[in-house]
């Protein structure tokens, strides 16, 4: 692994706990995303940088430690795929399926994401500070997403639990076929999926909504009372639940 | 009493009875009849062919002293460690929540008494499961229900699944009353609800999506797993090529007749092509890829004796998966049930609702009494039994071909009994020299 050196450069990056240590990089110009990986899975520091990662798919995935992971640049498939209690971050934007499955952790990016960001994900906490594609959240059971912009069409489709918080505008399809995961978006909405209604956002949600935005580092909404009363809450009307042909139209 | 036919009474094919009763269940409920099993009606299969014992032109293998083998090994295209099983009869995906915890303790045990796999369903791995099992294989479905990457890399192998022979293109409904606390929890569901799993995968949609997909599987897991790609029989040909070039280590081809826990019948007898179609399909896409044998291919859907075994492998698969005739093992639609059955609408022989959570052999059931009846060092024994007779079975059939491993069957062992068996299968007419569509008229 001889791409692989000690960096002397301190980290910019947010939500590290090892501020301070030397971060390890590994430069995908000359490493190939199989030793990247190798080496995060056996790793032999606790921070690392990512170079030139020029949208190769499947960077940083099936971490399973403690470990701060610095992209820096655009990342393709499947960035931080099945993360537990890893800590990722993309300076750049990221393809499709960004942090599947994801169990713990959490992983930011920078820039916007492509479709099925979080699918299935069951923990942890993903940021994407700029906009995502369509199914954003798919079948998500348990992780905190936080989009700083809009989502695409089909978000959050059959998602079972966990939050979505959407500072922009939500395309048509949110919530389609949801289970127990709860919705809240500021901006415009389009036509909502089956069985996804408008609910009631009370105060218990808006103090939720303050602690989701907050961990994503977007104080500047959560200390912001009026934007803060721009979000509106969406979840499972429940009227699915049970299969019959009465709901035929809803399938 | 006299029957209606002894009466001179006439049923119409059309309208049979079991049509009838399809459209008055229709009518009364207003819902179309959700079932278990697999196809049940009448396809060209493993039946309508023959093997060719050896006799003067060929040279048989002493039954009972020359070796005939019969191991496999399944995924070594790419995985560092693939499975080395002893027999190529192996357990098909089946789920905790339409099985109960104690039939896939039993699968496990049977299955690693023998020396070959199981392997997981929609609902994730159990510790049950992983316990008793050997070899595992963990399927990676559309709903992905407790998918859990400590899991997978406890697991021997991953098998993504595309779809089965029940259902091509379908996905599930795990109807409320088998939604137990447990089944629920695992599922991150709530308790009680009628459960759909989704038809197509969250992350990915074409085949260039799924060599991705795949590639992601092999780094979290660190290459050392092999990657099966399963899918329900429909446009084999095609579906297996695509399978290779996505990077499978391993393809199942799982045939109409392969079971379900709950589908609709309409779909369960539309979808779908018999078995005995898919497999030639599934070996020519491999053998003019330069694949057959390389990467290993697996075929389920109505495998019940040594004899299928012996077929689908002189058809050209490397092993076979067995769902039903495991269940079957176990004791499902065991006469010793019959009242039961009864009373719950059934008969020993007919019952299929593996929906409904009521199975008196307590296997597809939650139901903590039901599933009770199930012991599972016995039914682990009952299964271990069956696979073992399994492969003597398909043994014996080898040796009397001259051949010292099930792997050395071909297509020159066979022949058709009847002319769509034959066209299918691709091997001759009994008697003949013939096979439709390939050798003239």
């Amino acid at each position: 692994m001889a791409a692989l050196r000690k960096s002397p450069e301190t980290e910019a990056d947010g939500g590290s706990t090892t501020l301070g240590e030397e971060a390890r990089v590994i430069d995908l110009a000359s490493s190939s995303v199989r030793e990247l990986n190798a080496e995060l899975h056996s790793p032999t520091a606790r921070r690392y940088r990512v170079l030139s990662p020029r949208g190769t798919h499947a960077v940083a995935v099936g971490i399973d430690d403690d470990l701060d992971v610095h992209v820096e640049g655009d990342v393709g498939y499947y960035c931080g795929g099945m993360n537990q209690r890893g800590r990722i971050v993309v300076d750049g934007m990221a393809g499709p399926g960004l942090g599947e499955n994801m169990m713990s952790g959490s992983i930011r990016v920078r820039g916007d994401a492509s479709q099925s960001a979080g699918a299935t994900a069951r923990g942890g906490l993903l940021v994407v500070e700029g906009k995502t594609s369509m199914r954003c959240g798919i079948s998500m059971k348990g992780v905190d997403i936080v989009v700083g912009g809009d989502v695409g069409p089909m978000s959050a489709f059959m998602a079972q639990a966990g939050r979505l918080v959407v500072c922009g505008d939500a395309a048509d399809g949110l919530g389609d076929s949801i289970y127990e995961a709860r919705i809240y978006v500021r901006g415009k909405v389009g036509e909502l999926g089956a069985d996804c209604i408008e609910k009631e956002l009370r105060d218990e949600h808006r103090a939720e909504l303050v602690e989701l935005l907050t961990a994503a580092g977007m104080t500047d909404v959560a200390e912001d009372a009026g934007a803060l009363g721009e979000f509106r809450r969406y979840g499972s009307a429940r009227t699915l639940y049970h299969f019959t042909s009465e709901h035929a139209g809803s399938y | 009493m006299t029957s209606p036919a002894e009466r001179g009474l006439r049923e119409s094919a059309t309208f049979d009875r079991a049509t009838i009763a399809g459209i008055q269940h229709a009518a009364e409920h207003g819902v179309y009849d959700i079932r278990g099993w697999g196809a049940k009606r009448a396809v060209p299969h493993f039946d309508d062919l023959l093997f060719l014992g050896a006799s003067m032109s060929r040279y048989p293998l002493e039954g009972y002293r020359e070796r005939c083998d019969t191991d496999v090994v399944l995924g070594d295209r790419h995985a560092q460690q693939p499975l080395h099983l002893a027999t190529p009869v192996t357990i098909a995906g089946m789920s905790f929540g339409a099985l109960s915890a104690q039939a896939k303790e039993s699968l496990g045990r049977g299955a690693s008494e023998v020396g070959t796999s199981t392997t997981t369903g929609d609902g994730g791995m159990t510790e049950e499961e992983r316990g008793h099992s050997k070899t595992l294989v963990y399927q990676i479905l559309p709903s992905r229900y407790g998918m859990n990457p400590d899991h997978l890399r406890a697991a021997d192998a991953i098998e993504v699944v595309l779809g089965q022979g029940a259902k091509p293109g379908g996905g599930g409904m795990l109807l409320g009353q088998k939604i137990s606390e447990r089944v629920a929890e695992m599922r991150t569901l709530p308790a009680g609800i009628d459960q759909r799993s989704a038809c197509r995968h969250p992350d990915w949609t074409g085949p260039d999506d799924l060599a991705i997909k795949i590639l992601e599987l092999r780094e979290i897991t660190d290459w050392q797993k092999p990657i099966y790609v399963k899918v329900g029989a429909t446009r084999t040909y095609y579906d297996v090529k695509l399978a290779v070039a996505v990077g499978a280590d391993v393809i199942v081809v799982d045939g109409m007749q392969g079971g379900t826990a709950a589908t609709q019948e309409v779909f369960i007898e539309n979808v779908g092509i018999p078995t005995l179609a898919a497999i030639p399909q599934a070996v020519q896409a491999l053998s003019e890829l330069g694949m057959h044998r390389k990467v290993q291919l697996i075929v389920s859907g109505g495998v019940r004796t040594g004899a299928d075994v012996a077929k689908a492998m002189a058809l050209g698969a490397d092993a076979v998966a067995i769902g039903t005739g495991a269940l079957v093992a176990l004791g499902d639609n065991h006469p010793r049930y019959a009242a039961e059955y009864e009373k719950i609408g059934s008969a020993a022989g007919f019952y299929d609702d593996f929906q409904d959570g009521r199975d008196p052999a307590g296997i597809t059931t939650q139901d903590p009494e039901l599933a009770a009846r199930l012991d599972p060092v016995e039914g682990g024994r009952r299964i271990a039994n069956y696979l073992r007779v399994l492969t003597l079975e398909a043994q014996t059939i080898a040796r009397a071909c001259g051949k010292a491993h099930l792997q050395h069957l071909e297509p020159e062992d066979l022949v058709a009994l009847t002319i769509e068996a034959s066209a299918m299968a691709r091997v001759p007419l009994a008697g003949t020299d013939w096979i439709p569509g390939r050798s003239g008229f």
